[in-house]
């Protein structure tokens, strides 16, 4: 059996159903939350400020600070641990370069800009989430920044190329309903930037053969465009919700 | 010999047409830019970063948008502007950055041997040396070169100053030498955003003088986006929703219409144009 009907009844191009709005957090300087299906992603973005300690300064440009943080009873039934262990530290560098090459911050020399991600809730791809809360923030904050970075996983399911995969599809062979042809999942988070068509975050897990792999690189990289157009609209629906 | 000259008149004849080709090249390249140049926003309008806000090259691109191949981006939230064929967004959110000659109100968060850190609502601390203090009411030659600067400006207190340079790696320098610059005694603190203050001060004040009247509040608008309010309590309260109000909605067309049917219905007073000498004398002690 091919996997025909996913799960949750999307089709093979569709993602979750996307929630996106900015300032939420009113001490921070921008913020956003981006909720995608059942994985929910709050930033908050402070500065540009002072950057201690000194030597991580550049007196060229102000740097960015991303931290991912997913929140105690974030997961799918075990306490997590507080705080940033393994998996957060690499998540917060990978979605810190993702967010690196659109952000232009020439003009604060030696400042930081802290970015903090937290997650409510996770159900797989939450460093896509993460990354698309962060910089609906930035836009938010008045950072300047060529364009948004919208991000989105595909991966295959038993054969089949999806987009966005969510927990039960990630670990399939467990939640079929149906007899399974390959035990194989793979999940490819694809950070790009849509005007140029750059892509800034590529990780993959699984196994997957290379035809599969570019056409999911490609469906996740369609998928994007749109997803920065609900950032942008989500920005700009602050300031135009009152105007009637 | 007329082997040579035919020769040189062949070239010649060559050069005029490589030339005419040219001009044609030219022409027809002047025409495909004519053909193009599309503005894709109207004025007045909120865009967002890798917003499209124009195609072909009738348009220029300037403070906070870009161009990429034939079309300009833009680079910040913000306001579009047009002026002629200059395409340029007024930000909306931001911290503050530093500018000379900027007027602003600071806080003292460090004293040193001849010289005071302050905060000035940025992501720099700015400098003020003792040397560059004005008069602090003492009277004459009242500024100590040494000594304790706690005497001047203690911890903690808000100043009203200038900046006078700021360096290539934004260090800032700060002078308190001049028309009205004090420090700021008593009264209350509000923090706004840094790209409202020049609607909540308004054409030569207006707005800021409007809040006045009605409120008989004293009032400091520092370009740093700190607000310095001294008021009885009751009008303070009024002062700082007007403020608060402004800051909200700025954007939207018909702002002081609002504000002053808003100073009108909190206060209960009418407010009445004729308020000219009364807002000269402000801007004399500002």
């Amino acid at each position: 059996m091919t996997y025909k009907n996913r799960l949750d009844g999307r089709k093979n191009n569709e993602t979750r159903q996307i929630i996106a709005k900015a300032g939420v957090i009113k001490k921070a300087d921008g913020s956003a939350y981006f909720k995608i299906g059942k994985t929910w992603a709050y930033a908050a973005v402070y500065g540009p400020r002072e950057l201690h300690p000194r030597f991580m300064q550049n007196p060229n440009k102000g740097i960015i600070r991303y931290s991912y943080i997913m929140m105690p009873f974030s997961g799918m039934g075990e306490r997590i641990r507080p705080g940033p262990n393994r998996r957060a530290k690499e998540i917060s560098m990978v979605s810190q370069k993702a967010l690196n090459s659109v952000v232009n911050l020439e003009d604060y020399p030696n400042t930081v800009v802290d970015v903090v991600v937290e997650l409510a809730q996770a159900d797989a791809g939450s460093r896509c989430a993460g990354i698309c809360a962060a910089s609906i923030a930035l836009a938010d904050a008045g950072i300047p920044m060529k364009d948004m970075v919208a991000a989105v996983a595909a991966g295959i399911v038993d054969n089949t190329v999806c987009l966005d995969l969510d927990y039960e599809e990630e670990h399939y062979p467990e939640f079929a309903k149906e007899k399974v042809d390959s035990e194989h999942v793979a999940d490819i988070p694809v950070a790009c930037i849509p005007s140029t068509g750059e892509i800034t975050l590529l990780q993959m897990d699984g196994i997957i053969d290379s035809t599969q792999l570019i056409d999911a690189v490609k469906l996740a990289k369609e998928k994007c465009a749109e997803i920065a157009e609900i950032q942008r609209q989500a920005v700009r629906a602050r300031y135009e919700g009152d105007k009637k | 010999m007329k082997e040579k000259i035919n020769e040189m008149k062949k070239e010649e004849v060559q050069i005029k047409e490589m030339k005419k080709e040219e001009v044609q090249i030219k022409e027809n390249k002047k025409e495909e830019f004519k053909s193009e140049g599309k503005l894709l926003v109207q004025n007045k309008t909120v865009v967002v970063p890798g917003q499209v806000l124009a195609e072909g090259f009738d348009f220029l691109p300037s403070y906070g948008t870009y161009r990429k191949g034939d079309k300009i981006l833009a680079n910040k939230l913000g306001l579009i502007n047009l002026e002629g064929k200059v395409i340029k967004t007024i930000p909306m959110a931001g911290r503050y950055l530093p500018k000379k000659y900027d007027v602003i109100i600071a806080k003292v968060i460090d004293v040193g041997m001849n010289a005071w850190r302050l905060n000035i609502n940025s992501a720099y601390n700015a400098m003020l040396i003792s040397k560059e203090v004005g008069n602090t009411g003492g009277g004459y030659n009242s500024y100590p070169q040494k000594g304790n600067l706690s005497k001047i400006y203690k911890l903690g207190e808000y100043i009203f100053c200038k900046i006078t340079n700021v360096s290539g790696q934004n260090l800032v320098d700060l002078s308190t030498n001049g028309p009205g610059l004090r420090k700021l005694y008593n009264g209350r603190i509000l923090y706004v955003n840094t790209h409202k203050v020049p609607r909540i001060i308004g054409k030569k004040g207006s707005m800021v003088n409007m809040i006045k009247n009605a409120t008989g509040a004293k009032l400091v608008v520092g370009q740093n986006g700190v607000v310095w309010i001294q008021c009885e309590p009751k009008m303070e309260a009024i002062a700082v929703k007007a403020i608060r109000k402004i800051e909200a909605e700025s954007h939207i067309p018909g702002l002081t219409g609002r504000v002053k049917e808003f100073l009108e219905k909190e206060t209960g007073n009418k407010i009445t144009e004729e308020t000219n000498e009364h807002s000269e004398e402000h801007k004399q002690s500002n």
